[in-house]
């Protein structure tokens, strides 16, 4: 158990480690890192770490790695961590390789030095993936060069070494530990990557267990840790207004009522640049504490020129939505075959649909916040910029700090901050901007703070949309065509983030007849990347209306799946990315098997299977609903089977699982983000409903962990709930569901 | 600026703020206790729960000026000295956290129940955390590290009766 001192000493330590040159590594091709040759007498010697007395005893084996004489084996997590656990798990794949043992590892989060630790962004469920391989070479280098120093003290051969529990152990049972070879480890040559082994599964001692995340002490006992915990010497604190109406311009404010405001340091009109992922208009205020900030705000009054501002409404574009209904799109996805000859033939039975899905918010309940200290070059000295920031992409802040304010890069410190969540809302630089702008402005460090109705209106939302689906059985009741017209939303004539439609969509490459079309409508209303974009609306549609016209045939739904999957095949041999039948048909089989699929139901009760491929992962869910005369809902389980390739950490995995499940149900009963003229209509909890703990229901989970490459897992289990949930709603009660929220259909939970 | 006197975690601290100030903030801003979320800031996310006198409220809509002669229990307040609240035990053994930004206030609203009622049922447990969000959607792991933590050793909790007898 680490003591409560042990992690406050880590947190401690973690300003003061520097750009850590002392390890060169080079970029490959395809993005990932390989360790280059190092000069092995500089090892360490050049260490940051190694100026603090108490640390003088570490040796780095690599830019990831430092053994301490005491045992201790520091190893570091490049990525951000926003909930999805990555800050355990890449540590994880590093001490398994190098033989660590879990509990003499401390971790510390990397400072942002691309140089050192390659891209240090997370989205997409990409973090795994990409770096298994690399984060698999950091710690098998790491257990040669120990293995080499153990065979030099020892004076045997290498090959009679082994790396286990922090040991290097020979076969006659003499064992040194990585403390005592750490030095003459460092020694070593780097090993050639190509040289290296890894484990086999069935080896892993640490991988695949369960493993409590390395900030959990810090959390339960309230320290420092997000974004919004900076405190920095002389700090200020800052809130910035921006038009309610998207993209309005400022034209004045009663700035002097404010500055008078106990508390308020300054307020300003700032000019933006129109671009809402950068600067918008707005008034900033800057004041001794949070609350003098924001009570200022509401004394706030703005004359705005709304003149080229948003002028979007949600009901204009579901009666434009509406009126496409049964038509097809002028943009062509897919013509394959012959849908008009299947729809045409009268033995044929076609059903037809028309799906509804609202736009909604990611509200991560960290606001959005941002701490900046501009740093005005003195005697001609060159400005800097500090920051401390919770983003998915912390290189971000030196592009924003070079690009916007005209730093050059290498003055531009930005430390990462964990993230009280973030679903993909935290990859724009809006909030970056505003607070670099307050803090040049006032020449002190500020922390800008949205309120929680800033972070809703100015959110980058899920975007809405619509789908127009029409699909024809033969009379055995097999799926002989598939239609889909997607109405989608652009902004500046592209495609706003999850509003995209692929030929590859299930079931369109499965069958011989699929048409797709789709209407982009032009909006201003940004929207950006929101778990699992695109696939956590395309699959309730999907899975939503496979389920009617399996029904439409007699069909039971599993039959149905298993028979459109067909033979095992994969569609791109080699590329986790591509649809695997064999693993597709498994999950769902697995998913229904434990769930008690075709057992039969009580009134007002029904079981709904989905399924959905997307992030190289294959999901299938079985909602367990019952329904009662007020259409209120209870979800007494939901049971879940997952193929991801081989599971990371067990407790992680699962918790990824549970928290999608969960996340998919608070969005689908009641969240909905409206906006009429511009203006979004929600601005806090009482107007945007969120799933609490006594509707949460059980969530049981099964993972097949087949021996495809790993593959993340904070997106891939959201998909399939929304359409589960609706077929066991339609199971319940013979109600089709087409529009989410439920809420808008009269159902609460 | 009136000056109140707060008793935060045992320790007593004159405090130079607005009338209006929220607790919430005084502790963020002022005392640097910033385990104590903001989330919502209209008392519906529970993030910013802590205790006064014993019983958990939300700091964001209690002030500074409402809490004068009574005793503040914050996260940073809850362990004794290095010995874990056992709900921090618990949370920490069941990897309860996902981005872990709501969870001091989970933690303070189950410790104010297990108080109140040490072997809480499902139900209890549903009454006593409704009102604590978790955007995450950890809430099964919440209920098994409340069961976890029930009928553990309460005396390793902080004495919330004395906490309200030192300010009497």
């Amino acid at each position: 158990m680490t003591s409560i001192d042990q992690i406050k000493a880590a947190v401690a330590a973690q300003p003061h480690l520097g750009r850590r040159s002392f390890l060169k590594l080079s970029g490959i091709a395809g993005g990932g890192v390989v360790l280059a040759a190092v000069a092995p007498n500089v090892v360490g010697a050049q260490s940051a770490a190694s100026a603090d007395p108490d640390r003088a005893s570490e040796v780095a084996l690599n830019a990831f790695i430092q053994i301490s004489t005491d045992g201790t084996i520091t190893i570091y997590s490049a990525n951000p961590e926003m909930g999805q656990g990555i800050k355990t798990a890449l540590p994880m794949i590093i001490a398994e390789e190098m033989g660590a043992r879990w509990d003499d590892v401390r971790v510390l989060q990397a400072p942002v030095d691309g140089e050192s630790f390659g891209r240090q962004g997370a989205g997409g469920s990409t973090t795994i993936p990409r770096t298994w391989n690399h984060m698999r070479e950091l710690g098998a280098s790491a257990r040669e060069m120990l293995i080499g120093a153990g065979a030099l003290v020892m004076e045997v051969s290498a090959e009679e070494l082994k790396a286990a529990d922090s040991l290097i152990a020979h076969e006659s049972g003499r064992a040194m530990s990585f403390a005592q070879l750490a030095t003459l480890a460092a020694k070593q040559d780097v090993p050639d990557p190509e040289t290296l082994t890894f484990k086999a599964r069935d080896e892993y001692t640490i991988l695949g267990t369960s493993i409590s995340g390395v900030d959990n002490l810090v959390i339960a006992t309230g320290e420092a840790l997000f974004g919004i915990d900076t405190r920095v010497p002389d700090m200020l604190y800052g809130a910035y207004q921006k038009c309610p109406t998207l993209g309005g311009r400022v034209i004045s404010a009663n700035l002097d009522e404010i500055k008078a405001l106990p508390g308020i340091v300054d307020a300003f009109i700032v000019k933006g640049n129109d671009n809402p992922r950068e600067l918008l208009d707005g008034v900033a205020i800057v004041g001794t504490n949070t609350h003098a900030v924001f009570s200022a705000k509401q004394k706030l009054q703005v004359q705005w020129d709304e003149s080229d501002a948003s002028r979007d409404s949600w009901n204009l574009i579901v009666a434009h939505a509406r009126d496409l209904a049964g038509t097809r799109g002028k943009d062509l996805v897919i013509d394959k075959g012959n849908v008009d000859a299947e729809f045409a033939n009268p033995d044929n039975t076609t059903v037809e649909g028309f799906y509804e899905y609202p736009f909604v918010s990611h509200l991560c309940l960290e606001p959005m916040n941002c701490t900046a200290h501009f740093k005005k070059g003195k005697d001609g000295a060159k400005d800097a910029l500090e920051l401390w920031l919770p983003t998915q992409f912390p290189g971000s802040g030196v592009r924003v700090g070079n690009e916007m304010f005209g730093i050059d890069e290498d003055r531009v410190t930005v430390h990462q901050m964990r993230l009280g969540g973030s679903f993909g809302r935290r990859t724009s630089s809006e909030y970056i901007c505003e607070a670099v702008t307050m803090s040049k402005r006032v020449n002190a460090p500020v922390k800008l703070t949205w309120t929680r109705t800033d972070s809703i209106h100015h959110d980058f939302f899920r975007v809405g949309g619509f789908q127009s689906v029409k699909a024809a059985v033969d009379p055995a009741g097999k799926l002989v065509a598939f239609e889909d017209h997607f109405i989608g939303m652009q902004v500046d004539g592209r495609p706003v983030s999850g509003s995209r439609f692929a030929p590859t969509e299930f079931p369109m490459q499965n069958i011989d007849n699929a048409y797709a079309s789709k209407t982009m409508f032009g909006i201003a209303t940004p929207c950006g990347p929101w778990r699992a974009p695109g696939s956590n609306t395309t699959a309730f549609v999907t899975q939503s209306f496979l389920n009617e016209v399996a029904h439409a045939a007699g069909r039971d739904y599993v039959e149905f799946l298993l028979e459109i999957l067909g033979e095992p095949r994969w569609f791109e041999e080699g590329n986790i990315r591509s649809l695997n039948t064999g693993r597709a048909a498994d999950v769902i089989k697995l998913a229904a098997e434990q769930a008690g699929w075709g057992r039969p139901m009580p009134q007002g009760s029904g079981l709904g299977l989905a399924f959905h491929f997307c992030h190289a992962a294959h999901v299938a869910e079985v909602a367990h609903v019952s329904v009662d005369a007020d259409k209120h809902l209870t979800v007494h389980k939901v049971t879940v089977a997952v193929d991801v390739g081989p599971i990371i950490n067990m407790s992680g995995a699962t918790s990824q699982v549970e928290g999608s499940v969960i996340d998919g149900l608070s969005t689908m009963v009641g969240q909905k983000i409206t906006m009429e003229n511009g203006r979004i209509n929600q601005s806090n909890l009482h107007d945007y409903p969120v799933l609490r703990i006594p509707d949460a229901p059980q969530v049981d989970i099964h993972f097949i962990q087949s021996d495809y490459a790993p593959t993340g897992l904070g997106e891939p289990a959201l998909p399939p709930l929304a359409p589960a949930v609706g077929n066991a709603i339609f199971a319940a009660t013979g109600h089709r569901l087409r529009k989410m929220p439920l809420s808008d259909e009269g159902y609460s939970i | 600026m009136p000056n109140y006197s707060v008793t935060v975690n045992g320790a007593q601290h004159d405090l130079d703020v607005d009338e209006s100030m929220p607790l919430l903030w005084a502790l963020r801003d002022i005392l640097g206790l910033v385990g104590t979320k903001y989330g919502c800031g209209i008392a519906m996310c529970g993030a910013c729960t802590v205790h006064v006198d014993g019983s958990p409220v939300r700091s964001c809509v209690v002030r500074v000026a409402d809490v004068v002669g009574k005793s503040v229990r914050t996260i940073e307040g809850l362990a004794d000295g290095k010995r874990l609240h056992p709900l921090q035990q618990a949370w920490i053994n069941l990897d309860v956290a996902q981005c872990g930004y709501c969870q001091a206030g989970q933690i303070m609203s189950a410790a104010a129940l297990l108080r109140e009622n040490p072997n809480p049922t499902d139900a209890d447990i549903d009454a006593a955390m409704e009102g604590n969000y978790c955007r995450c959607g950890t809430y099964n792991r919440i209920r098994q590290a409340i069961h976890a933590a029930a009928g553990e050793a309460t005396a390793l909790f902080y004495d919330a009766a004395a906490d309200g007898e030192d300010i009497a």
